[in-house]
């Protein structure tokens, strides 16, 4: 199966969708510095993998499906669910990716300039992500 | 204080609708869903805490995102099982199994780092 732009979905997503996943992140950024600052830098680095906008994103992928679905008159609601598990089976993959981002980020930092750092370990994680993902398509 | 949580709202919520309108663009599904765990909050969280704590600070809090993403990795699992395989709700469930991610990532803590 190979990856194509979906325009589309782009145009289909409203604004106060968009709005509630800023919020998320928002909300979670703000909640990850003080935890830090309260608990500790050990105790707040774990929220900096939080999956705060998955539910949001999840049931935005799930409406979305099911509503294409009722337009032709189907029952979209297993099509809508099946969305969802298929784009969270994704996140699983991109979670090796979002490991090997904070392994880069925990051993270089202290080396290397900020942006240096950030544009490595991003680097990683797209890599790895894609890569493991790919290697699923493969033994399927 | 207001000055500063006011700027990591919007950073974090700029980076984060950034990530989620990539992963909107593109498909397949399951390749959508690798944007759903980008490292969003960490590129906000990280830039602003190296800017007014310094880098050592910084990578002590990406030494435990390893064990918060793995908790991640956990709890995609669990829901994409569940939303496969089980008739439930896709916002009850992904909002309900966020206590796995918290339960996994707090042992995860107390088991390596406590």
């Amino acid at each position: 199966m190979s990856v194509k732009l979906n325009i589309e979905s782009v145009r289909e997503t409203k604004w106060n969708e968009y709005a509630k996943r800023f919020a998320f992140g928002g909300v979670v950024t703000v909640l990850a510095g003080l935890i830090a600052d309260k608990w500790g830098p050990a105790m707040g680095g774990l929220f900096l993998a939080f999956p705060a906008i998955f539910p949001a994103s999840a049931s935005l992928i799930e409406k979305h499906e099911r509503e294409k679905k009722e337009r032709v008159g189907a029952n979209g609601r297993l099509r809508g669910r099946h969305a969802a598990g298929v784009e969270a089976a994704g996140a699983a993959m991109g979670c090796i990716g979002l490991i090997a981002f904070s392994v880069v980020a925990w051993k270089i930092l202290p080396r290397f300039a900020l942006w240096e750092t950030l544009v490595l370990a991003t680097a990683v994680w797209s890599i790895t992500a894609v890569g493991v993902w790919f290697i699923r398509q493969r033994l399927l | 204080m207001i000055g500063e949580l006011l700027l990591r709202f919007v950073v974090g919520g700029v980076v984060v609708s950034v990530f989620a309108m990539l992963g909107g663009a593109v498909k397949p599904k399951s390749f959508a869903g690798l944007f759903g765990a980008a490292p969003s909050v960490a590129l906000a969280t990280l830039t602003l805490t190296v800017m007014k704590k310094g880098s050592s600070y910084a990578a002590i809090e990406s030494r435990s995102m390893v064990l918060g993403a793995l908790a991640f990795f956990f709890y995609a699992w669990l829901v994409s099982y569940l939303l496969m395989r089980r008739r439930v709700d896709v916002l009850r469930t992904t909002a309900l199994l966020l206590v796995v991610w918290i339960a996994s990532a707090l042992g995860l803590w107390l088991l390596f780092l406590g």
